[in-house]
């Protein structure tokens, strides 16, 4: 535990060299290079504590208000997400590394010009402090540590958020974010402290030795799904994540996207499986309700976005929604006692999540990527990069089929393990339970199908077609380092698929300690290549054989069909309606909105009340068509816009205290005193 | 069941469900023919075409990428790994354990990715137009497979083909409302995924109507030689599916001996022959929906479906 502390530690002093030396020219080197090194170490020490097992390591620091000290404590579950957050942490600080030194190339030699992030100044000191924030809310054991690492996670992104000012957009984002992360908090400072009414002991131990009555667990349910699912990104609470993650550099939206939305993930499940107890069987339903929702809403406007980190962001919220089903589904098989399922529920999340913040991150370092070789994110100025691109062609290929759940990769394993999950819903005793995850299954394939059909969208209008603007046409690879970065996840992203069963068997101690059961527990000894939990559904997958037995018929295939065939090629023009000429902007290829046209009709028409507006010139007139497309979010007009106003309202009423005598001041101070006294009259009495 | 002999039948069914796709498909386009009163090509000429554009030289668009010359063959592997997961003539497949119907499902789910990103590696309208309309048509045709498959999962126990085929065979379901609907879905389903009449017509080149053909426009030669053999292939799959689910009769189960396997080839030709036969019925009896109307079509196969599960609850209190 000193260990992790010393780390965070060095990230603080990483930090702060970063912020005396961002002048210099090996301060990138210095920041990048010794955050990754601390987040080598937390990951090893994670990894190795969950394999070796052992007690929890805690560690009480006499700093912090004065009668509460800070707790820090590291269980399994916290190993689990201290993993995730550092693996995330090292190729972030690879891949920005790389990025950084090429905005700064770029930026010295053309002075500007491009949408690139070249006020590298303010990255490098925040950079450390974002990762140390993340890591300090996970091994925090008391609700003041928590709250206030939290706290200092979203300031520091926030900070981040802010460091691309120059972009007309961002402060509209940033100021969004800051007023969500504001509510978030509130709302989580309000959870805990219904908590800890009870007896005023803010340490985790003490909260989960006193659970609360039912209806103040049904108030901390409804406030964590709150606080924790605004930073998460669950719909309707999701506005803010679209704007604020694609705004920062993209190493940054990685670790945003890909981790940060992966720590409110922990809160939800510290809170709903640890420290309430025994769940009631609703929370489940409530929580499982949401995440089908914010699954299906997040890829639907993932697939209307033309910004690719948006479209990221957006599909990052589908993700999360996927993640909150599986934590209802376990919620619902905890509560009714079939701990087998609610383990292999919680393995699913807990899979999904570690996969997430692999592919998502590969994704956002794609788009970084494509950002530094043609300066633009719009795709419909990218197109044809798989030629100028080759290494980041595949590497991001690798991350949209993952992302699309296809087999034999790791998005699959996560996806199928769900699947199990949900076909155990006749153990359940409730109707309204059954029917509602049979309506959410269907839901959750709904939105598993539409991000594959969104990922095709991504992939083959960014990489594939031909070059839609002249920078698309003339980019470059993109160095070294940043290909690296991107290789890492991309690699894991395929062992992970082929080999899931050690990951989970390393979740198990964090398992047994929320449900009190492993996924495999019961079932006969299974070799560590295959993947087959306890279920009512004895069902096994193996990816490993699955690969094996692909690549064998591929080769005969090959074999057969070129001693057969013709091996002959020619190339040619392919016929392009009358249009070949060599400008980009005259070729007749799909664009994205002409792509997500028939899923926008489908399915877009009544909830976004998508329109497609042609403008047609009259016969005999020579200027071009044009097709527009117009869309309204719901969350905006539903949620958004009317607490804009109220909050506007009543900013508008409270404007009149700023205007008053002195005299009515002291009556209005000398009132909230009598109310006050008033009211502790009446409670002690 | 020995692990040789398991194996030795996977190896068999592989090769079975390779030489029987093209026949289904002439078989398919002879009734057809027949039925609109045309006396039709031969049932043997889908190898003849086949073989006839495998000795074609391949005509490349100037820009296509690596992948566009990959895909055939990725796609093809993963339709044919899937066709040989489906039990046709026996249970007893090597390769059983390593793949369910969900994995089944994903492993198309595949196929299809890779073919719509090839559809726009060329970068031309019809490559885009295919695209995106088939991935429309998937991403409403995969959930209502997956809500069958929750059906069937919830009366079988399981989601693996061969355990349910062991069920269905040992007739301990009865005739159920739940299964009657989620065979329609099925059925609605395979016909969508096949760019089958109404969805899609497999013998349009019409540009305002064309989703599959679009797709694959621009591949010539030994590369359209694999989509087409893919088409046929994953035909036979489908219409393997629905008869390894609700007409599994005549499939060797384990402990019937090599003469029942034999027994269980012959039944799944005559299987398909009747299949096909329904198929090209349906097909001449019926005309081609707007491309807008299938949304209405697959969103009814996935109601269907979901209806199929609750009834399963509401009838027994499964």
């Amino acid at each position: 535990m000193g260990l992790v502390v010393s780390a965070i530690a060095f990230l603080f002093a990483v930090a702060i060299a970063g912020a005396v030396a961002k002048r210099l020219p090996q301060a990138s080197t210095v920041v990048y290079g010794g955050t990754a090194a601390a987040c080598a170490l937390i990951a090893l020490w994670a990894a190795l504590r969950l394999a070796g097992g052992g007690p929890d390591a805690a560690l009480v620091l006499p700093v912090g208000l004065p009668w509460i000290q800070a707790h820090l404590r590291a269980d399994a579950l916290s190993a689990v997400f201290l993993i995730v957050v550092n693996l995330g942490g090292i190729t972030a600080s690879l891949f920005g590394w790389g990025y950084e030194r090429a905005h700064h190339e770029s930026h010295s030699t053309s002075q500007g010009g491009s949408q690139g992030h070249s006020q590298d100044g303010p990255v490098l000191p925040l950079y450390p402090l974002f990762l140390a924030g993340m890591n300090m809310v996970l091994i925090a054991a008391d609700a003041f540590t928590f709250l206030l690492s939290w706290e200092f996670m979203s300031l520091a992104s926030w900070l981040l958020v802010l460091s691309t000012h120059r972009d007309p957009e961002t402060p509209k984002a940033a100021r969004l974010y800051i007023i969500m992360a504001s509510f978030g908090t509130a709302c989580l400072l309000l959870a805990f402290g219904v908590l800890a009414t009870a007896h005023g002991d803010y340490s985790f131990a003490a909260i989960r030795a006193h659970a609360p009555a039912a209806g103040a667990a049904a108030l901390v349910v409804a406030l964590i799904l709150l606080g924790a699912g605004s930073k998460a990104g669950l719909v309707p609470l999701h506005v803010w994540l679209p704007l604020a993650h694609p705004a920062a550099p993209s190493h940054v939206s990685a670790l945003m996207s890909g981790v940060m939305t992966k720590v409110a993930v922990y809160a939800m499940i510290r809170v709903l499986f640890d420290l309430l107890g025994e769940p009631e069987w609703w929370w489940g339903g409530v929580t499982m309700g949401f995440g089908a929702l914010t699954a299906v809403m997040g890829v639907l406007y993932a697939l209307m976005q033309d910004d690719v980190k948006r479209l990221l962001a957006y599909s990052t919220v589908e993700n999360i929604g996927a993640i909150v089903i599986a934590l209802g589904l376990a919620l619902v098989f905890k509560a009714a006692h079939t701990p087998v399922i609610a383990a292999l529920a919680l393995a699913a999340a807990l899979l999904h999540v570690v996969n997430h913040s692999l592919f998502k991150s590969l994704l956002f370092f794609a788009a970084g990527a494509m950002l530094t070789a043609t300066g633009s994110r719009d795709l419909n100025r990218l197109g044809g990069l798989i030629h100028r691109m080759p290494t980041t062609a595949v590497l991001a290929l690798i991350g949209a089929a993952a992302i699309s759940a296809l087999p034999p990769l790791n998005g699959f394993v996560g996806e199928w393990l769900l699947f199990q999950a949900i076909l155990n819903a006749p153990a359940l005793s409730e109707w309204s339970l059954k029917i509602e995850i049979a309506v959410v299954g269907a839901a959750l394939a709904l939105a598993t199908a539409l991000a594959a059909a969104c990922f095709v969208r991504l992939y083959g209008i960014a990489f594939l077609g031909r070059p839609r603007s002249r920078a698309a046409a003339e980019a470059l690879e993109v160095g070294r380092a940043m290909r690296l970065g991107m290789a890492v996840p991309a690699v894991l992203c395929v062992v992970l698929g082929v080999l899931p069963t050690p990951l989970i068997r390393l979740f198990e101690p964090a398992l047994r300690l929320l449900v009190e059961a492993g996924p495999f527990d019961g079932r006969a000894y299974q070799p560590w290549f295959w993947l087959a939990p306890t279920s009512a559904i004895g069902n096994s997958y193996n990816g490993l054989i699955m690969l094996v037995v692909i690549a064998l018929l591929s080769v005969v295939l090959v074999l057969g069909i070129h001693r057969k065939a013709s091996d002959r090629v020619r190339w040619s023009i392919p016929w392009g309606c009358g249009f070949d000429g060599p400008d980009p902007a005259a070729v007749t290829q799909y664009t994205a909105s002409s792509f997500g046209q028939p899923i926008r009709r489908a399915f877009g028409s009544t909830v976004f009340r998508a329109r497609d507006h042609v403008d047609m010139p009259a016969p005999g007139d020579t200027r071009p068509a044009r097709l527009s497309v117009t869309w309204t979010d719901p969350a905006w007009v539903v949620v958004v816009e009317p607490l804009a106003r109220a909050v506007g309202w009543l900013a508008e009423k409270a404007n009149r205290l700023q205007f008053m005598t002195i005299r009515r001041y002291l009556t209005l101070m000398f009132l909230a005193l009598v109310v006050l006294l008033v009211m502790v009259a009446v409670t002690q009495r | 069941m020995t692990p040789l002999l398991a194996t030795l039948y996977q190896i068999l069914q592989m090769l079975l469900v390779l030489a029987l796709a093209p026949l289904l498909t002439g078989w398919v386009r002879l009734v057809k023919a027949r039925l609109v009163g045309r006396r039709g090509p031969s049932m043997l000429q889908p190898y003849r075409d086949l073989l006839r554009l495998l000795r074609k030289e391949v005509v490349l668009a100037r820009n296509a990428s690596w992948l566009f010359r990959s895909v055939p063959y990725m796609m093809f592997t993963a339709i044919w790994l899937a066709a040989g997961l489906v039990p046709v003539f026996t249970t007893q497949l090597a390769l059983a354990p390593t793949a369910d119907l969900i994995a089944l499902i994903a492993l198309l789910g595949s196929a299809r990715f890779f073919l719509a990103l090839a559809g726009m590696d060329t970068g031309t309208s019809f490559g885009g137009i295919g695209s995106s309309r088939e991935m429309m048509i998937a991403a409403l045709a995969e959930p209502a497979m997956l809500m069958i498959v929750f059906s069937v999962a919830i009366l079988v126990r399981s989601t693996s083909l061969a355990e349910i085929a062991d069920f269905m065979m040992a007739g301990a379901v009865g005739l159920r409302i739940s299964l009657a609907l989620a065979l329609i879905a099925l059925v609605m389903v395979a016909i969508a995924e096949n760019a089958r009449i109404p969805i899609d017509n497999p013998a349009t080149h019409l540009e305002l109507t064309m989703v599959h053909e679009a797709m694959v426009l621009e591949y010539s030669g030994r590369h359209l030689a694999l989509v087409e053999a893919a088409s046929m292939l994953k035909l036979l799959l489908y219409m393997a599916l629905i008869a390894c689910v609700f007409a599994p009769w005549g499939m060797a189960t384990a402990g019937s001996g090599v003469a029942a396997a034999l027994g269980g080839v012959v039944v799944f030709v005559a299987k398909l022959a009747v299949g096909g036969t329904l198929l090209a019925l349906f097909e001449t009896s019926i005309a081609k929906m707007r491309v807008f109307r299938v949304g209405e079509f697959l969103g009814g196969a996935l109601l269907l479906s979901l209806l199929g599960a609750i009834f399963l609850y509401v009838s027994r209190g499964v």
